[in-house]
């Protein structure tokens, strides 16, 4: 134990600093554990708010309508002739389907809104339908087709707020002239009433507010800002009092307007808007909007109201009730949206689906791996493998490197520039895309591929030299299968970008408005076409809501494809381990 | 050391003749003007300090320092009086004829047999699948490996021990039917049991081949060698039989050396 006092000093300095050491490395652990679940809970987040959001796109309400396909109709030459079947009147037929469901709809404006529930774009995929079956004319037929984007979104519950109220009474109508007097036995409108009488109550309360405020405002002001202030301040006092005055008028009635919910009363196949609701709770008027005929103390009635007040929505009552009123006599079904994936972009959200942009993608990225990948490989053994190294070479290697840092949009207008301008090749066609986007992948695969190379031993190398393989021999027997599987992630990473790449399309025309998809052949790489991540960009840019959703689930469809392409990459990566 | 008491190489014809070679990389000469004879049939080791030139001479015989770039090689070298610097001799050809081991096990990430099976496939030694297996088993025979792999050839020759692979490695070598193998530090990465499994069968091979080994351990030069070069700071300084080398050399840089002054 003598030489125990010659170590207890370097114990001692050592154990001094071992609780800062360990501390250190706890809070690195912890710091490296809080990004992982940082980034897992981003993602998670991710996904879950694309998945809410695209799920509804993959369901949609079709209207099943029995079309009778009267030869004189659809066939007017009477030779059932392609040309003659061309001319037909499928609007014709599909109207008169939907007229024949409501027939009390007789005003042209009615009509027109009536064959709102459908897209008129539906008459060709009837004409379709018999062009490819000559043997429907004549006959009645089946037709399924997409409800309107709108009344979809509406069925999903995703348009309006609205709930059905409990009832207790029995339900009479009785007509006089255009208006219906609407009464239970039960006071079942008394709540609604008090209800809206707060509303009411509330946004003159509101309006009051605003009044002073503006009259405050204007007093620190002079000339016609102030006047203006002081003039909006008074109509807000007016309006609020108009509103007053109808709300405590004694046993008056409350008129129901465009700024409060709707409320409809169903009954025995019939609807009636409320207009307004009497004192008494018991009684209100209102109008047809469904049948004409008086009821008589009817139990069976539903009281519907819906929250979003008619100026804030896109669908009338009317809609509402005819697409309620269809739903319930089994004509609107929910189904798989095969839409979806059977038909190119359309300016309808109903019809628009991804199969155009999904075969422009698939078209592209054939042209963009046949092209990248070997010319990249290629490249990379030879500067690897042969290159003399000198400053050419060298130049040639911050070239590439700086490469692969170049913003995409500038390969586009280099495309622009040389393969539609130069070569004259065709715009907006995968063959164009796919060149683009193998200019931009090629930096990626040549450095990933000069990595893989180069972390293979050189003792392998000088080992085939050794035995006397030449240097191709060397190369291709062994160093190449042995970088396969880096070679391939590389590849694989350069890829999915680029398939996920929009912006050097923008240049060469890709993102045209397509309503064709391109054939999944030959003559598809020179088709007009767009590609996924474009298509995500045009739809998310979409007027209608309903692209809302499909814009989603187009990003699902893009996920899935990009899952599918890194799990052949990893199938491949193993198979090449394995041989080894 | 065997019974052999006198010089073999007074019996033994010249394998490998070097006259005056000198090799620069990139213009810094790391050997100057050896010239040295090497007997067939013989084991010749080259020893000497880290930097001697000692493995720049080896890489010579199989022109491996053409693969590095900036390498240049001067002066004559034949094997079997051909010139094998010669324009018309090709690299491929020589370096089927003269094999070559290296410090660390290199076996090819494929199976045994695979491995061994490589080089009588490039050259095509064999015409049909018999008679490569035959030359397989031969060349694991004469690599004392047959025994140990005979049930496993399809196995990955990664899997193997470090000295079964350095076996693996000159089976592998001799698969070709070379005339001269090269031998750089081939038991550095090994153990004291593999290294004299090695060193035994460095002896066997010595009847048929003529072997040249690079080693630091002065040791293993004194047991395998019947002559030994001693190279230092780029020159050749002595050579000889191995006996005399180490129990009188001339040179005091000899004695220095091998008595570990230095080095």
């Amino acid at each position: 134990m003598t030489d125990t006092p010659d170590i207890s000093p370097i114990r001692s300095a050592v154990s001094k600093n071992l609780g800062a050491r360990y501390r250190a490395e706890l809070r690195f652990r912890a710091a490296g554990l809080a990004a992982v679940a940082a980034a897992v809970g981003i993602l998670i987040v991710l996904l879950s708010s694309i998945v809410s959001g695209g799920l509804p796109a993959f369901t949609v309400n079709e209207l099943e309508l029995t079309v009778d396909l009267e030869r004189e109709v659809i066939d007017p030459l009477g030779d059932g002739s392609e040309e003659s079947l061309r001319r037909g009147g499928y609007s014709r037929v599909l109207q008169s389907a939907m007229r024949a469901e409501f027939p009390e709809v007789q005003a042209r404006r009615d009509l027109r809104n009536l064959f709102s529930l459908y897209t008129a774009l539906n008459a060709t995929r009837l004409m379709d339908e018999v062009l490819e079956n000559p043997g429907l004319i004549g006959s009645r037929h089946v037709f399924t087709m997409p409800l309107a984007d709108d009344l979809d979104l509406y069925l999903k519950g995703l348009l309006v707020e609205d709930r059905v109220l409990d009832t207790d009474g029995a339900l009479s109508l009785s007509v006089e002239g255009d208006a219906v007097t609407v009464r239970s036995s039960a006071t079942d409108f008394r709540d609604l009433a008090g209800e809206f009488a707060r509303t009411l109550r509330a946004r003159a309360t509101l309006l009051e507010v605003e009044a002073d405020t503006l009259a405050e405002r204007a007093e620190g002001l002079s000339g016609n800002d102030a006047e203006d202030m002081l003039y909006d301040a008074e109509l807000n006092r007016r309006r609020a009092l108009d509103i007053r005055a109808t709300l405590e008028r004694d046993a008056g009635p409350l008129a129901l307007d465009a700024s409060l919910p709707s409320v409809l009363v169903e009954v025995d196949g019939r609807a009636v808007a409320l207009t307004s609701i009497a004192a008494d709770g018991a009684t209100a008027s209102g109008r047809f909007l469904l049948g004409s005929e008086p009821v008589d103390a009817m139990s069976d009635w539903t009281l519907y109201v819906i929250d979003t007040p008619a100026e804030r929505r896109r669908v009338s009552d009317q809609l509402i009730v005819w697409t309620r009123a269809l739903e319930a006599r089994g004509v609107i079904s929910s189904a798989f949206n095969t839409y979806l994936f059977a038909n190119a972009d359309s300016r309808e959200p109903e019809l628009a689906g991804v199969k155009g942009a999904l075969f422009g993608s698939i078209l592209t990225m054939i042209i963009t791996i046949t092209i990248s990948v070997p010319i990249g490989v290629f490249t990379a053994l030879y500067l690897e493998e042969y290159a003399p190294k000198n400053r050419f070479t060298a130049l040639i290697e911050v070239n590439i490197n700086n490469l692969a840092a170049v913003p995409s949009i500038v390969f586009g207008l280099l495309g622009l520039a040389v393969f539609i301008n130069a070569f004259g090749l065709p715009r907006s066609a995968p063959l164009v895309g796919g060149l683009v986007l193998s200019l931009m992948t090629l930096p990626t695969v040549i450095i990933a591929t000069r990595a893989a190379l180069k972390a293979v031993p050189q003792s392998i190398r000088q080992a085939a030299l050794a035995v006397g393989a030449s240097r191709t021999q060397t190369v291709f027997h062994h160093v190449l299968p042995l970088a396969a599987p880096g070679i391939l992630t590389g590849s694989i990473i350069g890829l999915a970008q680029a398939m996920g790449e929009t912006a050097p399309l923008l240049m060469i025309g890709m993102v045209a408005f397509i309503a064709d998809a391109p054939t999944l052949g030959l003559e598809g790489f020179t088709q007009p076409a767009t590609v996924m991540p474009v298509q995500i960009f045009l739809w998310s840019d979409g007027a209608e809501r309903a692209f809302e959703a499909r814009t989603a689930a187009a990003i699902l469809v893009l996920l899935a494809l990009m899952i599918g392409f890194n799990a052949l990459a990893i199938y491949l990566r193993r198979r090449f381990e394995r041989r080894w | 050391m065997t019974d052999a008491i006198h010089n073999p190489a007074d019996e033994l014809p010249i394998k490998v003749a070097a006259r005056d070679v000198t090799v620069s990389y990139s213009g810094k000469q790391a050997l100057h003007n050896v010239s040295i004879d090497i007997p067939d049939r013989s084991v010749t080791a080259f020893i000497g300090p880290s930097g001697c030139g000692k493995s720049t001479f080896l890489r010579c015989l199989n022109r491996m320092n053409d693969t590095i770039e900036g390498a240049k090689v001067g002066g004559s070298l034949t094997i079997d009086g051909q010139e094998i610097n010669d324009k018309s001799i090709d690299p491929v050809v020589l370096r089927a004829s003269v094999g070559m081991v290296f410090q660390k096990p290199n076996p090819f990430p494929k199976s045994i047999y695979d491995n061994v099976a490589y080089g009588p496939r490039i050259h095509g030694l064999a015409l049909s699948r018999p008679e490569l297996d035959e030359i397989v088993e031969n060349a694991l025979h004469k690599a004392g490996l047959w025994a140990e792999v005979s049930d496993r050839l399809a196995h990955p020759g990664t899997s193997l021990s470090g000295g079964q692979q350095q076996r693996l490695v000159i089976a592998r070598a001799i698969a070709v039917n070379p005339e001269v193998i090269l031998m750089d530090e081939p038991c550095s990465a090994l153990d004291p049991i593999a290294t004299a499994r090695i060193e035994e069968l460095i002896d066997e091979l010595r009847e048929n081949y003529c072997i040249i080994i690079v080693t630091h351990s002065m040791q293993q030069a004194a047991r395998v060698s019947q002559q030994t070069a001693f190279f230092h700071m780029g020159n050749l300084v002595e050579y000889g039989p191995t006996e005399d080398i180490f129990t009188n050399p001339r040179d005091t840089r000899t004695q220095d050396y091998i008595t570990g002054r230095f080095g």
